[in-house]
């Protein structure tokens, strides 16, 4: 087939050429500067302003300090951006004694006061399991596991939910466009959903921050998120705070220790000592949730019972509490 | 001179479909239009109450809007796979169907994605998807995939639109035809002329795109298939779950075809193109896929089900009690039956071929539904909830009334293209009926030699 010749000289195929590298190349550029005008927002955020502010040093001298340095007291308001970098040389870890669970549910309503949820919106769960048909069943706290390797980050399409650096796994409800993806993908069941407007969204008396959750937002997703808010001001968590018993230890993997708010072990030696494991360690998430096996139990099973008739209908289906309900132990 | 007369035959026997809408039409049209309001009201409910008027809930987070997004999606990609493979191969037969099977692929692919985008839990952030994506995602794989199929899907079409476009174009002034319309004729058809380099240059471009089509359909259907298998959860993580997809996507596309056809069939009046002929060799293809479709089932269940995992096993007992009777429809009925039906030379009519192709539509859409929601009902960590809505899962008339809103809009965009341009292409007849010449051609010289 002749190519058929223009009078500049070029054939039609090497103008199609020409045009649809034109415009890709177009294309590219128009991009580039668009989303380089995007990041330009970002950077304004992370250089420092010129102001300055004198303070008074605690020896009495004036200073002049950057005012964008200012902002990194510990109840400082981390916005979205900030949330991504963790805190500095931290690996948090959590240690749950299930020997020592008597499904009290002080851990479930503190952490909901703290952030501010409904009565069945839980970040921590207590599931009652029973490993085989032979075995007692134990209380089983469980609340995200913030895993190194996380089906859930994975999964994200916007970024909308990250791993930082101190091992805690957030999500920012600014970015979460609600698919849900993560919601599937993680198989501790960990996150919940904001299926519709609450009037509490509407709470404008304190700017979002993915550490503090609150106020939320709807069709978003949310989870526990080991308080970071509380942990740079040196304080535990809201559950291993609530807990009665002691049950939840929190703490550095780095440092290696992990404190109840009474005792303070070495996180190494309690995992050796009373054989920490991990649940579903054979899915590769490599959760930073450990569990100390429910062995010399500390509580019979019935004393768990103590709860409202709703809680107490939530366990219906395990096989030994129809057993125990037969014989009118609860 | 021959072809000018042949192209204004054809237009004189299409031309009418285009001219006139008959009452039954009218009320047809209207009555899908209802439907599609009444889907209207219920996308503004969920837009502004939240997805807390659907039926999903923490635990099963992707209802039938997933269902049905897949179900479209998988029509749409075996649409193209099918009618790639009719072009490529150059098939004798796909003069009648090829238009048929092109409009279902592109309407199914662009009602496919409302249905995802209906699951989003914040459709005013739709644009953090471009601003913001993720590459290791399997969601921004989709989403690259849909995209890129419903360019190539709409750029393959409209290929083949022109040549008709041009025949409207020619001969459509003494018809009652809206002014628009003509004119719309005369735009789209970008200055066609027939002329032998033009048809050559095009059954080029064609024939390349559709080959592109082939690849496409099939990497995209296995993105959208590792959308589920590449999570952990029981019943997902699956290593066969990509070509389980296409086998069962390819299962539902010609399923759907064939009761396209048929309906096209009767209510277009076009019994003497698509013939008894075009539903037999449908009628062994389906028999063919779904044998396969079955034997992937089969295997997918039966190794599940002998090696019991405690997981597997909690899933099993969940669709053998709780969903018992899906279960046999969509196993055992939506496959047998039409095999048993397409199996035997005397039912492969065209009424018999059209219900086999119906059950299978049922039983796969049932399927899956099993696939999806069983999953969410039984994770690792048991559900120990009292709220029943959070056990289980049961779909809101919210998102019913938009599951028929997007089948009544597919009917509508489809009824309406049929206005524009014959449901068959004339230009293959033509093709066709050139090539008969150049061999009658042949045939004569050799003759007078």
């Amino acid at each position: 087939m002749k190519n058929k010749q223009t009078e500049e000289g070029e054939t039609d195929r090497r103008k199609f050429l020409k045009l649809g590298l034109m415009t890709s190349l177009t294309a590219i550029a128009g991009a580039s500067f668009v989303t380089s005008l995007a990041a330009q927002e970002e950077e304004v955020i992370k250089e420092p302003s010129g102001e300055v502010m004198r303070l008074l040093t605690p020896d009495g001298k004036i200073v002049e300090v950057n005012a964008s340095n200012i902002n990194k007291y510990p109840e400082a308001y981390i916005t979205p951006e900030e949330s991504r970098k963790g805190i500095p040389d931290r690996k948090f870890v959590m240690v749950i004694d299930l020997a020592k669970c008597k499904n009290a549910r002080k851990c479930v309503e503190g952490c909901q006061k703290g952030h501010n949820l409904d009565y069945h919106q839980e970040f921590m769960q207590i599931k009652l399991i029973q490993d085989n048909p032979l075995a007692e069943p134990y209380w089983f706290p469980k609340n995200c596991m913030h895993c190194d390797e996380p089906p859930c980050v994975k999964v994200c399409p916007t970024g909308a939910t990250y791993k930082r650096e101190d091992n805690i796994v957030l999500v920012d409800n600014e970015r979460c466009i609600g698919c849900k993806f993560c919601v599937t993908s993680c198989p501790y069941s960990a996150r919940i959903f904001n299926w519709e407007h609450n009037a509490k969204f509407d709470d404008k008396s304190q700017p979002y921050s993915p550490e503090t959750n609150v106020p939320g937002a709807v069709g978003t997703v949310t989870k526990c998120d080991f308080c970071p808010d509380l942990l740079r001001q040196g304080l535990l968590p809201h559950c291993a705070q609530s807990c009665p018993e002691g049950v939840i230890y929190f703490g550095d993997r780095n440092e290696d220790i992990v404190t109840n708010g009474a005792e303070t072990v070495r996180f190494s030696e309690l995992i050796n000592k009373r054989g920490g494991y991990r649940h579903l360690e054979h899915l590769g998430t490599k959760p930073n949730v450990y569990y100390l096996p429910a062995v010399d139990k500390l509580y019979e099973l019935e004393d768990g019972f103590d709860v409202n008739e709703e809680v107490k209908e939530r366990y219906k289906n395990v096989p030994y509490v129809q057993e125990l309900k037969k014989q009118g132990k609860i | 001179m021959d072809i000018q007369s042949r192209k204004r035959e054809l237009f004189k026997e299409f031309a009418p479909r285009l001219e006139t809408t008959s009452t039954v039409s009218k009320i047809y049209i209207s009555f899908l239009i209802a439907i599609i309001l009444v889907g209207i009201y219920a996308f503004y409910l969920q837009m502004s109450e939240g997805q807390i008027v659907t039926g999903m809930r923490d635990n099963v987070v992707w209802g039938i809007y997933e269902v049905n997004f897949i179900l479209l999606v998988c029509i749409s990609y075996s649409g193209a796979f099918i009618s790639g493979i009719l072009h490529f191969f150059h098939t004798p037969w796909k003069t009648a169907i090829a238009r048929i099977v092109e409009i279902i692929t592109v309407l199914s692919l662009l009602i496919g994605p409302i249905y995802i985008l209906l699951c989003m839990g914040r459709l005013d952030r739709l644009h953090y998807l471009f601003m913001y994506p993720r590459i290791q995602s399997p969601i921004t794989w989709d989403i690259i995939a849909i995209i890129t199929d419903i360019f190539a899907c709409f750029i393959y079409l409209y290929l083949t639109f022109i040549p008709d476009f041009a025949i409207l174009r020619d001969h459509c002034e003494e018809r009652k035809i809206p002014k628009w319309v003509k004119k719309l004729y005369k735009t789209l058809a970008i200055g066609y002329q027939d002329t032998k380099t033009q048809r050559d240059r095009l059954h080029k471009i064609t024939r390349i795109m559709s080959g592109i089509i082939i690849v496409l359909a099939i990497v995209a259907y296995t993105v959208l298939a590792w959308i589920f298998s590449l999570t952990l959860q029981p019943g997902w993580n699956s290593t066969i779950f990509a070509p389980y997809f296409i086998i069962g996507g390819l299962f539902s596309g010609v399923a759907f075809i064939i009761v396209t056809m048929y309906l096209v069939r009767k209510f277009y009046k076009l019994e003497k193109y698509i013939r008894k002929m075009h539903f037999k060799v449908g009628g062994i293809i389906l028999l063919i896929l779904a044998m396969l479709y079955g034997y992937f089932t089969f295997t997918e269940y039966f190794s599940r089900w002998f090696s019991h995992k405690k997981i597997d096993t909690d899933l099993l007992d969940t669709l053998f009690t709780r969903y018992f009777w899906e279960f046999i429809v969509a196993n055992y009925v939506g496959i047998l039956v039409p095999i048993g039906i397409l199996f035997f030379k005397k039912f492969r009519t065209i009424n018999w071929v059209t219900i086999a192709s119906v059950i299978a539509l049922v039983g796969i859409w049932i399927n899956r539904y099993l696939i999806v929601i069983p999953t969410l009902e039984t994770p690792y960590v048991p559900i120990q909830d009292t709220r029943v809505d959070y056990i289980f899962y049961a779909a809101s008339w919210v998102e019913i009334a938009l599951s028929f809103a997007g089948i009544a809009a597919f009917l509508l965009m489809f009824t309406l293209i049929g206005k524009i341009v014959p449901l068959v292409p004339m230009n293959y007849i033509l093709d066709g009926h050139i090539e008969t010449k150049k061999v009658e051609q042949k045939d004569n010289e050799k003759i007078s030699e």
